[in-house]
């Protein structure tokens, strides 16, 4: 069937800010899904609340709302633009849940536009868990025992028959949010509580546990006349009981038979065609590892984050196809664009291993909970790809970025073994470290498998890998025999020089002379049946190399791996935009990265990929084989600049600023000297390299003071401490002081924090905009709410920040990006940090600007100067408009963590408020990064000592917007003395009810609380704080943040106010109306 | 132990043994189904054949007892990137290693297989040698020089006729190299299954009064097999027909269709076969190095059914007025999808209708 003739425009809808469970897979598929029907000349119009995204360009679509994604939102857009269809299967589940609810509200009947690809009735079957279960009872395929529930005592009726433990999952919740295993009543209870309270339906399923099968994943696709394929099925290192998407997972299925790998083929295809499905679904299943017993867990009737591994793991673009499905096209008559010569309409069969790793960000919360269940905690992960499981597995562990270049995990050494086989019970983030430890000791693959129920095949792989470390430490020498089959099996030249006690370097010297060199493969969905188009390249030690180049010169850009927090899809645009700068000065471009969910790593963007670890060797290994014309590395966060520094030692032409310059900025001496050159004003501070002289150091500039490690990624490990109690306990516990790793203490100036980034060519320095950041300095500014243009500070003092940044930039020969952050402290402007490289705000910039600022930035480092490309010093105009960038965070998926803001950056993502003036801008920002605005309603609010004077004026305005303030003992005297009406609540240790009961009662709307310092406070106001996030109520923690929404409400309140009594001079008023 | 490759073009490619030992010559040709590797090397298709498989980690689930299907191994060789010499399956019997050394299959690991099956794609099938022996080059070039085997199906096929009782509809299975789940496809329907030799004569078919015929898969190429033509000429009109692989090649040249050989085949499961009726692609389990000339149908009583997506080949027949219908690929799947079993039911129901109007003309 072709292309239905009757659409013409089509509303698109992204997935929203990044957070736990929906991440920039949605990017990808958003990205595909829009250059897909542009390609069919539909015009496309496109919603979505992320600036961060590459579909959110205005090349993308035809017209973009970066608007808050809600129904409200959306109606209006529709309204506007009038779309023949609605396109809502890519954008996660948020984007399903909005045309549910659109649907459900009579928008899109009333308004004509019809639902594109898979119908209501497949998404309400497939995520109403009642009729999900009925349907699979018809098709006669299992689920597992188990039973909808609506309360907390249906769920432990059900429990006590079925028998612990039990899963819980929320209906209609991201990445399983509010779910988990319950052991015991007690764990069922707060589960359930949770679950019911996060399923927008008050609807959760109580499953019989099935934990220890295999769990496997088929990625499905069908069009409108029933041609049904599976591009992938993939399956779990874990067994059936965490997350899939906390999973370490393979790509095909390794231990499945062909008959089983049929038998669930067969059922997926049963249920994609009862559903109905058009498009894209993914289906999971848990299997018996001891029968052909099978359960169906779960089915996603839209484009996820499995689709988009299995993308690239295949090659397949199913983004793009199911986008094709969905105007009307069959598989059948779509080609397959890797090999541009067979058909969509088949199934990809791969020629090699992919082993997908999930970045977890326990080592920003290291109060977190790491344990692994149904709720999933990673904000990203990693794909690699090899010829052997262990090889891909391997560079998986390499493309981390967690420190690590082998199976082991420092100090792992150091695990009681009690402790150990205990670990091994329950998966964590370092599962699979744990297991090579336990074969390290000796332990068996029988004991192992019997405390993990991981399979055995992957615990022998394993073994395999701890064997040959032993051979290497063993064997009398290392011959060309040995070297080879260690990198056969994925080994880093450093391990191998670990192990045999020589230098990374020898080894690589060794390899050269032996001519043990990588080949790189190519990734064909067909196994070389057919010739591949698509230059999609993975590495592997093998005979025959498959690059072909077309003989340009090329550039190779360095992606940023996996999102994580402090380095999200920000650096991917960047990314991508440095490859279009690239591919239009006319040079190829080939990128390296390793991160499955992104747009850079999609087939087309490059001119060549190479999917690898953004690892020393493995980049000059790529290097070695492109001799390219340069590297860019200013775009791919701190992963690419740390890389520059080994590239630059080996000679490689790094382009844009040099790194002595961007060494200059980063070390502290350095850049100290360079300021003060400059006569350019820096908070007091100094580098120490001991606890005494942090001491003495803080004594001397006086408390408070802000404490970091040298060389830091997102703000790590970063604290303000009050005093010298506070900063002896940091030294020792938050970081290893030693000379090698001094620690920086500054004087910490309680602010107004601005931001700038600029483009310079070392010549000229454009400056696209300023921002000014709602929170005070001491909020990382990832995590605080920036505004542009800026609202509070004077021309000159705009002035000054560009004479300074200017200065900056041409002092430190910046060619490319440059980021700087300001205090503006007592009228006087100091600078924070300077970043030589694109920031996180460059893609929120360059869209409230429009100016391409990394496409700009990267034409500089290959030789085009600003004036070249029409562009001048300075500031750019502002725009008349204001924009708000606000963070998101992730809280409800991390128990246990804080969420207070401080300098360690928390959040996850971001969206962007716009509108004419900043109440408005501020209000859409909130809206959009999900935060509730209650035009009246309760306010609990707790506020420390420090910030009680300041509380006042706050509060005041609460109250007259009808606020009901309720508050402990402490806030209560205070508001009261000041002569507001407060309502009072127990603290926690003065016995129920008390305010946590309030919350968890749900009598509050608003939450504001600052109890961050002392013991008590600390402890409480921690309780109070997470008891809000779990309960899905906003909680506000910087007195700034609640400034900016108070302004936001005043403008949208319109006042009862009484009327002014008559006036009659030398009256008095009452006198006045007696006349 | 060492073990080497070496190509008609003259490619060696080293690897390490891990099935029996000695020296073995075949066409090389290149399976893309990632699971199966058990099904595959038992189809008797492949006799004479050595086996790559695209997939590099082969033997991970082990052999088990239940899934082979034929008596043995036809294949003369196994090349794979990785053997996997930890099998894990609750199924799994012996080790993919020790079934080929039980039935003197030679195995060769650490083979670039992608390298391999692109000098296929690019130059189509060719002979190779295999050793696990110290033979000179020389003496391995000696080897390539020796003819190909012609004679597959008398070497795979049954040697006597044997019988599955049962109360359905009676098939008579002739056996070109049959996979078992044909037979066990029919046996699911009730249908009885009488196996026979590849060179019985369409009376001796006959004598068993059944209700169809089902003509087998088989190694080889069709012209190598003119008594199976002979058989099928004869039994046209008189009994139902259906045709899998080698049967659907050799029903095209008893009609008086003809058949070529393939630069290098279609082997593997994801394959998408088009049905003209319907206009609907279904992803099949296909092994096969020849094929139906669309041309030589025209002429004939035979009409198109089935094309292969990617390169429009021939991939299923109809006669025009008998009952007589025959695919390229395997509706038997093992290994492979099972999208194709309704062709099983549609040979019962042409049966059924057979017997039906045969019932009338009685009458």
């Amino acid at each position: 069937m072709p292309k239905d003739s009757t659409l013409k425009k089509i509303l698109v809808i992204g997935s929203g800010p990044i957070v736990i469970g929906q991440a920039a897979e949605f990017d990808y598929a958003g990205t595909q899904a829009c250059q897909a029907l542009k390609e069919e000349g539909l015009e496309v119009v496109l919603v979505n609340s992320n600036p961060a995204t590459i579909m959110t360009d205005t090349n993308m679509a035809d017209r973009v709302y970066i608007e808050p994604l809600t129904a409200e939102f959306i109606t209006q857009v529709i309204r506007k633009e009038r779309p023949d269809g609605l396109l809502p299967t890519l954008g996660g589940q948020t984007g399903l849940n909005l045309a549910v609810e659109l649907a459900k509200q009579g928008v899109l009947e009333r308004e004509g536009v019809r639902l594109l690809g898979t119908d209501l009735h497949a998404i309400t079957c497939a995520e109403d868990r009642d009729l999900f279960r009925k349907l699979m009872k018809e098709l006669d395929e299992p689920v597992p025992e188990s039973a909808i529930v609506h309360t907390v005592e249906e769920a432990s009726a059900f429990a006590d028959e079925a028998g612990y433990p039990v899963i819980v999952r929320p209906a209609y919740t991201l990445g399983g949010t509010g779910g988990g295993i319950a052991r015991d009543k007690n764990e069922l209870q707060e589960i359930v509580e949770n679950g019911l309270r996060y399923s927008p339906i008050t609807q959760c399923l109580i499953e019989k546990s099935i934990a220890g099968y295999k769990e496997i994943e088929y990625e499905v696709m069908r069009d409108a006349a029933d041609n049904c394929i599976v591009v992938c099925n993939m399956e779990n290192f874990d067994p059936v009981g965490v997350h899939t998407g906390d999973s370490i997972v393979f790509a095909p299925s390794q231990t499945l038979s062909d008959r089983e790998y049929h038998m669930l083929r067969t059922s997926a295809l049963k249920i994609i065609r009862a559903l109905n499905i058009q498009g894209g679904c993914n289906i999971q299943f848990a299997l018996d590892p001891h029968s052909f017993q099978y359960y169906v867990i779960e089915v996603n009737p839209r484009v996820s984050r499995s689709s988009a591994l299995a993308s690239k793991a295949t090659g397949y673009p199913i983004a793009r196809i199911a986008a094709k499905i969905a105007v009307g096209y069959t598989l059948d008559e779509l080609k397959n664009p890797v090999t541009g010569q067979t058909y969509a309409c088949f199934e990809p069969t791969l020629d090699y291993v992919v082993s997908k790793i999930p970045r977890w960000p326990f080592d920003k919360f290291v109060s977190a909970n790491r344990k692994l269940g149904t709720q999933m905690k990673a904000t990203g992960e990693v794909m690699a790809i090899g010829r052997t499981l262990e090889e891909s597995l391997l560079k998986a562990v390499r493309s981390l970025e967690i420190g690590l270049h082998h199976i082991q995990v420092p100090d792992s050494g150091k695990i009681p073994d009690e402790k150990l086989r205990e670990r091994l019970v329950t998966a964590d983030d370092e599962w699979l470290f744990l297991v090579a430890e336990w074969f390290r000791r000796g332990g068996s693959l029988e004991e192992a498998h019997e405390l993990s129920k991981i399979d055995r095949f992957f615990l022998h792989k394993v073994k395999r890998i701890i064997e040959l470390e032993e051979t290497l430490q063993q064997a009398e020498e290392l011959t060309p025999e040995l070297l080879l089959a260690a990198k056969k099996t994925g080994f880093a030249d450093r391990t191998i020089g670990q192990l045999r006690g020589m230098p990374e370097n020898e080894v690589r010297q060794l390899r050269k002379q032996w001519g043990i060199q990588p080949v790189y493969k190519v990734v064909d969905t067909c196994a070389a049946e057919f010739e591949a188009e698509t230059p999609y390249y993975y590495s592997s030690y093998e005979q025959e190399d498959e690059v072909v180049s077309a003989g340009k010169k090329s550039v190779i850009v360095l992606g940023s791996g996996p999102i994580r927090i402090g380095q999200g899809v920000e650096f991917d645009y960047a990314t991508v935009h440095a490859v279009w700068a690239i591919r239009n000065a006319g040079y190829e471009a080939v990128i390296i990265n390793n991160n499955p969910e992104t747009v850079s790593t999609d087939f087309n963007t490059s001119d060549r990929l190479y999917f690898e670890p953004l690892y020393k060797e493995d980049v000059l290994n790529i290097i070695e084989k492109e001799k390219p014309y340069g590297v860019v590395v200013q775009f791919g966060g701190q992963t690419a600049l740390n890389l520059a520094r080994d590239l630059r030692d080996e000679g490689i032409n790094i382009l844009g600023t040099s790194l002595e310059e961007i060494d200059r900025a980063e070390d502290r001496k350095k850049f100290e000297q360079l300021l003060s050159k400059n006569n350019i004003a820096q908070p007091p501070g100094s580098a120490v390299t001991s606890v005494e002289a942090a001491v003495e150091t803080a004594a001397h500039l006086g408390y408070p003071v802000l404490v970091r490690p040298s060389y830091v990624l997102g703000g790590r490990a970063m604290e303000i401490v009050y005093n010298e109690s506070e900063l002896r306990s940091y030294m020792k516990l938050a970081v290893k002081v030693n000379p090698e790793h001094p620690v920086l203490i500054d004087r910490y100036l309680l602010g107004k924090e601005l931001e700038v980034d600029a483009i310079s060519d070392g010549i000229d320095v454009l400056i696209p905009g300023i921002m000014e950041h709602i929170e005070r300095a001491g909020v990382h500014s990832g995590d605080s709410i920036a505004v542009y243009p800026p609202q509070s500070i004077t021309q000159e003092q705009r002035e000054q920040l560009v004479t300074i940044t200017a200065q900056i930039a041409k002092a430190l020969n910046i060619k490319g990006l440059i980021n700087i952050q300001f205090v503006l402290y007592k009228g006087e402007i100091y600078v924070l940090e300077v970043n030589p490289r694109a920031s996180r705000t460059v893609p929120f910039l360059s869209k409230v600007t429009c100016i391409p600022m990394a496409q700009v930035a990267t034409k500089i480092a290959l030789g085009q100067s600003l004036k070249e490309q029409g562009y001048s010093s300075g500031l750019w105009q502002e725009s008349p408009e204001v924009a708000v960038k606000v963070p998101v965070f992730s809280f409800a998926k991390l128990r246990r963590v804080d969420i207070t803001l401080g300098p360690e950056m928390k959040s996850t993502g971001e969206v962007m408020g716009r509108d004419r003036d900043y109440a408005r801008a501020v209000y859409k920002g909130l809206l959009a990064a999900g935060i509730a605005l209650p035009r009246f309603g309760t306010v609990v609010a707790t506020i420390g000592d420090k910030e009680k004077e300041e509380a006042i004026p706050l509060m005041l305005r609460f109250h007259q917007l009808g606020y009901k303030i309720v508050s402990t003992s402490g806030t209560a005297d205070m508001l009261e003395k000041a002569g507001l009406p407060v309502e009072r609540v127990h603290k926690l240790k003065e016995g129920s009810p008390n305010i946590l009961d309030l919350i968890r009662n749900g009598k509050a709307d608003l939450v504001v609380n600052t109890w961050t310092r002392g013991r008590t406070p600390e402890r409480d106001g921690f309780r109070i704080r997470r008891e809000a996030v779990e309960h899905g109520i906003a909680c506000l923690t910087s007195l700034d943040t609640v400034d900016a929404l108070l302004t936001t409400l005043e403008s949208i309140h319109l006042n009862a106010e009484p009327i002014g009594a008559p006036q009659v001079p030398g009256k008095k008023a009452a006198e006045a109306l007696m006349v | 132990m060492k073990a080497r490759l070496l190509l008609e073009d003259g490619t060696l490619f080293t690897g390490t043994s891990f099935g029996a030992e000695g020296k073995r010559v075949g066409e090389i040709v290149f399976n893309t189904s990632m699971t199966g590797y058990q099904e595959i090397l038992t189809d008797p298709s492949y006799c004479g054949q050595i086996i790559t498989m695209t997939y590099p980690l082969i033997g991970n689930y082990g052999i088990s007892r239940d899934d082979n299907e034929s008596l043995r191994p036809y294949a003369h060789g196994l090349l794979v990137r990785e053997y996997a010499e930890y099998a894990s399956n609750w199924r799994n019997e012996l080790s993919l290693g020790t079934f080929l050394k039980e039935y003197g299959l030679i195995g060769i690991a650490g083979i670039d297989t992608r390298m391999l099956t692109r000098k296929i794609r690019l130059r189509g099938t060719m002979k190779g040698v295999i050793t696990t022996g110290n033979e000179s080059p020389e003496e391995l070039k000696e080897a390539l020089s020796s003819p190909m085997m012609r004679d597959q199906v008398a070497r795979v096929s049954t040697k006597s006729i044997h019988i599955a009782p049962n109360v359905g509809k009676r098939v008579v299975l002739i056996d070109f190299g049959a996979k078992h789940n044909i037979v066990r496809e029919l046996v699911e329907r009730n249908c009885e299954v009488i196996t026979v030799p590849y060179n019985i004569t369409a009376e001796e078919i006959l004598r068993f009064r059944p209700d169809g015929v089902m003509l087998s898969n088989g190694p080889g190429n069709p012209k190598d097999v003119p008594e199976g033509i002979r058989t099928i000429q004869k039994l046209m009109g008189k009994v139902p027909l259906f045709g899998i692989c080698l049967g659907h090649q050799l029903v095209a040249l008893a009609a008086g269709a003809d058949t070529e050989k393939m630069k290098f085949g279609h082997r593997g499961g994801n394959h998408p076969v088009k049905e003209l009726s319907t206009g609907r692609t279904v992803i099949t389990a296909q092994n096969h190095g020849f094929a139906v000339t669309a041309d030589s149908v025209k002429n004939t009583e035979l009409e198109i059914t089935h094309i292969a997506l990617n390169d429009g080949t021939v991939e299923g027949l109809r006669h025009k007025t008998l009952p007589v219908i025959t695919v390229q690929y395997h509706p038997e799947s093992a290994p492979g999808p099972l999208d194709s079993g309704y062709l099983f039911d549609r040979f019962l129901e042409m049966m059924e209708s057979f017997a039906r109007k045969g019932e009338t003309m009685n009458a």
